[in-house]
């Protein structure tokens, strides 16, 4: 059964360093949560209190409302920022390890490998040792670790580095099937543009505090600038005599600007189309980066 | 799913790996083979009666009678020649006198001789020989066993630690599930290895003529080793898995591993080199680092009384428990330390398990 993860007020030092600071968000069944931070914001030591491999100063962690059991955990699924898995021994062997250390008897751990390993596009790979694969591939295999027992949560620190876009996809798709079944997904990743694209839901840590959290585009509505872009025939220059623009930048016929508060972007348009055709229109949402900078500040 | 199909699993699975290493089965392979050699080929080379030549007369019949090899020829003259030329062994001329090359052939001067009866009084008092090899035996298996089957834990328990795995084997499944899999996998290979070695040399003695009450002799000090070799064993390797865990690559565990490789060879030594002064054997037999040497080989040479060996395992048990205790908080400590040699205090002083599991 797929529950609500909820983190609520955790606090974590490591000697004099505060690691963590009240951290509280929620990971919801069957939404895919990204996970931003800079480097050294506090992203492992979170997940990996939520695995239990290290513990909270206070604060809890809840799974459909009751606190965090081993055998919960038992049932979750886990890939480390630091990967590995056994070297010498083949795919099949150290998924059937791990599937039967989560509690799935042999039967059923050998079903999930086949139909995992293929999805991954490794499963002729599945009786090769894994050193003899390629850095790709090995991340592929690290991947079906932590999916080989179906698990009810996932985390995922930084499942995409390493991987080529076709195996970004490739690994997406397997997240997607995993939330389509409910599963609640945390991941967390450097690579703005991967979590813009995927995720359902947003948490930016920033020196172990969060800064912000929740649906990612209600985040962007809230971040958004009243900034439009415009694109005429001709020149776009006249636009900074305009009253209450600010231009932000400027390319021929192309021009980005900002908006004072109270100047409708109607008037501009209509000022624009009084002067000649009007080829493009748009507001200009921030992206991820711009929301991770403007938050970070 | 319980600890123990969880220990179960760890466990099998060092056992498999380990059983699928070249290393290992060649080492064991070579291992039997010097068993083999050791005991059945000496039975085989030392035999056989001595040839000899001689004249006919009532010395060839005697000869004959002891089941010689007896070759006739006509006269002295041509028996010294072919023990000359190396076709005998021996030759008997006139006197009689035995004409031999270099060594005295024992079994055709018997032959020759009128002896004594003897009588032995204590038949099954323990061969010099023997008594000499035993705890040298003894002291040689656990020694070599501890120390191989030890550092393939420690080799293990780094291994998970060098190429990350651990991470994930520690939000699956307690630590201490995983250190005492690692620990019985150890135990059993060890264990295995030692009764294969064991069964390979009883056959090869049988087969290479070794007398039938060596093994009746034998038996009650092996019954003992066992129960002491499991304890010390699991002692040992407690403290090899917690070695393992301080250091982040295989090559470093040499450092850390000195002090219990120093344990393990003093008593080594000892046991071999103080075997003819009883105070410091006794000694010995109750010194948990060297009891599971030492009890067993008092016991063969019939020095210690009943409540002894019971004594001494009751105290290598309460000092093995205590080894596990620290070898476990050793080992919970430093295992997620993946940032170069963990200090064997801040190892000590790491709480995070015990907060984990409150």
């Amino acid at each position: 059964m797929t529950q609500l993860l909820r983190l609520d007020g955790l606090n974590r030092a490591f000697g004099e360093r505060q690691a963590l600071k009240d951290v509280t968000f929620d990971v919801a069944p069957g939404r895919l949560t990204g996970f931003v931070g800079a480097n050294g914001a506090g992203k492992t030591t979170t997940m990996r209190i939520i695995l239990g491999v290290l513990a909270a100063d206070s604060g809890t962690v809840t799974w459909g409302g009751a606190p965090l059991t081993r055998a919960d955990r038992r049932r979750f699924g886990y890939m480390p920022e630091e990967r590995g898995l056994y070297p010498k021994m083949t795919i099949r062997e150290q998924l059937t390890y791990f599937g039967r250390l989560h509690g799935l008897d042999a039967g059923a751990v050998a079903r999930n490998i086949t139909s995992l390993l293929d999805r991954l596009g490794i499963g002729e790979r599945a009786d090769e040792q894994l050193e003899k694969l390629s850095l790709g591939n090995q991340q592929r295999a690290q991947i079906a670790a932590a999916l080989v027992h179906q698990p009810q949560l996932l985390v995922l620190d930084e499942p995409f580095s390493g991987l080529d876009p076709i195996a970004v996809d490739t690994v997406v798709a397997v997240l997607r099937e995993q939330t389509a079944r409910g599963v609640p997904v945390l991941f967390s990743s450097h690579q703005l543009d991967v979590v813009e694209r995927l995720c359902d839901d947003l948490v930016i840590i920033g020196d172990g505090a969060i800064l912000t959290a929740g649906r990612r585009d209600e985040l962007r509505a809230a971040y958004a600038l009243p900034r439009y872009e415009i694109r005429v025939d001709g020149d776009a220059g006249w636009l900074r005599d305009q009253p209450g623009v600010t231009m932000i930048d400027l390319d021929g016929p192309r021009a980005v600007f900002d908006l004072d508060t109270g100047v409708e972007e109607q008037s501009v348009l209509r000022a624009a189309l009084n002067r000649g055709p009007v080829r493009a229109f748009t507001p200009v949402a921030p992206t991820l980066a711009e929301i991770f900078r403007e938050v970070a500040r | 799913m319980t600890t123990f199909d969880t220990v179960r699993l760890v466990a099998a699975r060092e056992i498999r790996v380990k059983l699928r290493d070249k290393t290992f089965l060649w080492s064991t392979a070579i291992f039997l083979l010097i068993v083999v050699a050791s005991t059945v080929l000496p039975g085989f080379l030392g035999g056989g009666a001595s040839s000899v030549a001689t004249a006919p007369g009532p010395a060839a019949t005697a000869l004959a009678d002891a089941g010689l090899d007896v070759r006739t020829v006509p006269d002295d003259a041509a028996a010294e020649r072919l023990v000359r030329d190396g076709d005998v062994d021996a030759a008997v001329v006139a006197g009689p006198r035995v004409l031999a090359m270099d060594d005295a052939p024992s079994d055709v001067v018997n032959a020759l001789s009128a002896q004594p009866p003897v009588e032995l009084l204590d038949p099954n008092a323990v061969d010099q020989t023997l008594a000499f090899l035993v705890p040298y035996a003894f002291a040689f298996v656990f020694f070599i066993t501890s120390l191989t089957f030890g550092l393939q834990i420690a080799q293990s328990v780094t291994e998970e630690k060098q190429t990350r795995v651990v991470e994930i084997l520690v939000a699956t499944i307690p630590v201490r599930a995983l250190l005492a899999g690692k620990v019985i996998g150890g135990a059993v290979l060890a264990f295995g290895q030692i009764a294969l070695i064991t069964a390979v040399g009883i056959v090869g003695a049988r087969l290479g003529g070794a007398p039938d009450n060596v093994l009746s002799l034998l038996g009650p000090a092996i019954g003992w080793f066992i129960p002491f070799f499991i304890v010390g064993f699991v002692m040992l390797a407690a403290l090899w898995a917690a070695v393992g865990a301080l250091v982040n690559r295989q090559e470093d565990i040499a450092g850390p591993s000195m002090p219990i490789q120093l344990a393990m060879m003093l008593p080594f030594v000892a046991v071999i080199a103080l075997q003819d002064n009883p105070v410091a054997i006794k000694l010995l037999s109750y010194l948990p680092v060297s009891s599971p040497t030492a009890m067993p080989a008092r016991l063969f040479a019939g020095e210690a009384a009943g409540w002894e060996p019971l004594l001494s395992l009751a105290i290598l048990a309460l000092t093995a428990a205590a080894m596990v205790f620290v070898g476990a908080r050793i080992y919970e400590g430093s295992l997620l330390r993946t940032n170069g040699r963990t200090k064997m205090a801040t190892a000590w002083r790491d709480r995070e398990a015990a907060r984990l599991a409150s």
